[in-house]
């Protein structure tokens, strides 16, 4: 099987003072595979932001290797950065982070249009894709007119717009009600089960680790558990 | 990213601020339209001097007496005019005039000389009114386009017998005279201390010439020397030149005959100068001095660019997050720092073009004011909104790449 998430030894310390390292990060492996459903689990402090920017190629590792479905990240400069995160990850945030005042489609269209695409091509397919996540009655309000749900499905839709490797969810439910973090997290299982996704999920939240296939538990920098879940019932 | 999505999104941020939008662009708004309506203004105001002063005769030559530059080693001629007048041996004679004129009669059409005696008071019937008397030769009726209403002008007879008769005004026989025909009347008139009497033999139109003309008087030239006992010469003399002359050949034979005629005098010679290269030097200083006023009011501009540029800085720290965003969607540095660019750009180009028409409006109604029709010029606003541009530009450029630089950890973690 093809590996999308290779990382082999990765460290990352912060200088928090001339002298004094903090050591975030402490010899990370972690391998994860094309249409797998992964949780990274951890308290806060253990880690699991540092290790998710690491892996959505917005921080380098401080040493060690890491490849992002083939490409070896490490030594990249900035521009290549952002085009690695352009194409082949996509991020779905906590707090949605849609770009204010301008409308779902626009929002979904943005990675696309990062990537060079003509507007018109990226508005079609931004209208398709947010038929997917069934945002298609409002796909001209802007975030503000949107509920939680509405608001993180439209971020879901902007994650796969570039057809990436990896959908990279941070705590993709924490500022929603049970029942809207229900129905994203099926959307999730949806977007895994019929479109193949490769998801990376990062969650302090013990039973949406549960329906994930794997479970990576993080502890001061250090993986300390690596369990599998029992993925979800109904797919 | 599209240069026109940009442009789409900084309209966007733009109407979602409003009035802060207008008040950054207040400053722009106020520089680039103060500059163009002084511009405007003087421009206007070159335009109507210079074709005012083109009625005028533009074609005409001035012949006048001049100091010698090798006379004049230290300071100006504005000095020296105080220290030493011309004697009389150094004035132009009217045989000099005579034999220039029949050496080069081909290209002249008249020559005439105007002198100013001075204001005097005209005195008829227990009536007074204030004339000023200008010596005038008998071309000088053919020359100005004095339109005479009744009576004659001077005439050679005139000139020969130092007679004492003048022309006057339409507007001074209204006033002395009403409901009577003035020619042969007499009018006293107090010049060189002594009380000397005028017979009217003609009456020109003053109503429709300016009011500084409306009262001016002509006597002759003999007449005037005669009363003021200096002797037979003068300062200056305007030459008409025929239809189809060239001036700047034709004013450089004429400095060439005087050079020769004054060839022996050590400290005077007569130059010839003509209306229009006084008009070009009078445009030059015009535009110079509004050049200078529009500099000073460009420093609004700066004013205004550095408007811009606190108010982007502040926008940038306000979207951090979505700088964040846009960066982990796959942003480049480059393409956050054109947005950003590409947003003062458009602040600085709409402040411009409301500017202009700001601009315009002063620049209309100053030329009203001032009495000039206004006119517009195409390059000065072209120069405005690139000049506008350009303040987009460099004063963008700073906080753009302040928000390009920012770390994407740090940004999306911004509250």
């Amino acid at each position: 099987m093809k590996k999308v998430i290779e990382m082999k030894d990765i460290c990352k310390s912060f200088w928090i003072a001339d002298n004094e390292e903090l050591k975030v990060l402490k010899k990370i492996n972690l391998t994860v595979y094309e249409g797998e459903f992964v949780a990274i689990v951890g308290a806060s402090g253990s880690g699991k932001s540092t290790l998710m920017n690491i892996i959505g190629a917005l921080d380098r590792p401080t040493t060690g290797e890491y490849f992002l479905d083939g490409e070896d990240i490490a030594g990249m400069k900035d521009r290549q950065l952002s085009e690695i995160r352009n194409r082949k990850i996509g991020f779905v945030f906590q707090t949605f982070n849609l770009i204010p005042r301008t409308n779902a489609v626009k929002n979904v269209a943005l990675p696309m249009l990062y990537a060079g695409m003509p507007s018109r091509r990226a508005n079609r397919k931004a209208k398709e894709l947010l038929a997917q996540v069934d945002m298609k009655d409002r796909m001209y309000h802007n975030p503000n007119e949107l509920s939680g749900g509405q608001k993180q499905r439209v971020a879901i839709a902007r994650s796969i717009a570039n057809n990436p490797g990896i959908i990279l969810a941070d705590e993709p439910t924490g500022a929603l009600d049970s029942v809207t973090g229900r129905m994203i997290m099926d959307l999730f299982h949806r977007l895994h089960s019929q479109q193949g996704k490769t998801i990376v999920l990062i969650t302090h939240s013990p039973e949406l680790a549960q329906e994930c296939e794997r479970i990576i538990t993080l502890k001061d920098g250090v993986i300390i558990k690596e369990e599998r879940g029992l993925g979800h019932a109904s797919y | 990213m599209l240069l026109i999505e940009n442009i789409l999104l900084a309209l966007n941020g733009l109407r979602a601020n409003k009035m802060r939008a207008f008040l950054t662009m207040l400053g722009i708004i106020i520089g680039i339209g103060s500059v163009i309506g002084i511009v405007n203004v003087g421009e206007s105001m070159t335009n109507g001097i210079s074709t005012s002063m083109r009625t005028m005769g533009v074609n005409n030559i001035t012949l006048t007496l001049t100091q010698k530059s090798d006379d004049n080693t230290s300071g100006g001629n504005f000095f020296m005019f105080g220290r030493s007048s011309p004697d009389e041996s150094d004035l132009m004679t009217d045989e000099m005039l005579n034999e220039f004129r029949s050496l080069h009669n081909d290209y002249i059409s008249y020559i005439y000389t105007t002198e100013s005696v001075g204001s005097s008071t005209a005195e008829y019937n227990l009536n007074e009114s204030n004339v000023s008397v200008t010596a005038v030769s008998r071309e000088y009726v053919a020359a100005s386009n004095l339109e005479m209403l009744t009576g004659r002008f001077i005439s050679d007879h005139d000139e020969e017998k130092e007679k004492n008769v003048c022309v006057v005004s339409s507007v001074l026989c209204g006033e002395l005279m009403p409901m009577q025909d003035p020619i042969g009347e007499q009018l006293d008139m107090v010049i060189n201390n002594t009380v000397q009497t005028f017979y009217i033999v003609g009456v020109y139109d003053g109503e429709s010439s300016s009011a500084s003309s409306m009262t001016q008087m002509y006597i002759p030239a003999s007449t005037a020397r005669k009363l003021s006992g200096s002797g037979n010469g003068y300062q200056s003399a305007t030459v008409v030149p025929a239809n189809g002359t060239d001036t700047t050949a034709f004013m450089n034979l004429a400095d060439e005959y005087f050079s020769q005629v004054y060839s022996r005098n050590k400290s005077y010679t007569v130059t010839a100068s003509s209306m229009e290269s006084m008009v070009e030097s009078m445009t030059e200083m015009l535009s110079t001095v509004s050049l200078a006023i529009a500099v000073i009011a460009g420093i609004s501009l700066v004013v205004g660019g550095i408007g811009v540029m606190n108010i982007m800085l502040v926008s940038i720290t306000e979207r951090t997050r979505e700088i964040g965003t846009r960066k982990a969607l796959g942003a480049t540095n480059g393409s956050i720092r054109l947005q950003f660019i590409t947003e003062a750009i458009v602040i600085c180009m709409l402040g411009g073009l409301i500017g202009i028409g700001l601009g315009l409006v002063i620049g209309n109604i100053g030329a009203g004011l001032l009495g000039y029709s206004a006119t517009v010029s195409v390059s000065t606003v072209l120069i405005a909104v690139g000049f506008s541009m350009v303040i987009g530009v460099f004063f963008g450029y700073y906080p753009a790449n302040k928000a390009a630089k920012l770390d994407p950890i740090e940004a999306l973690r911004y509250e």
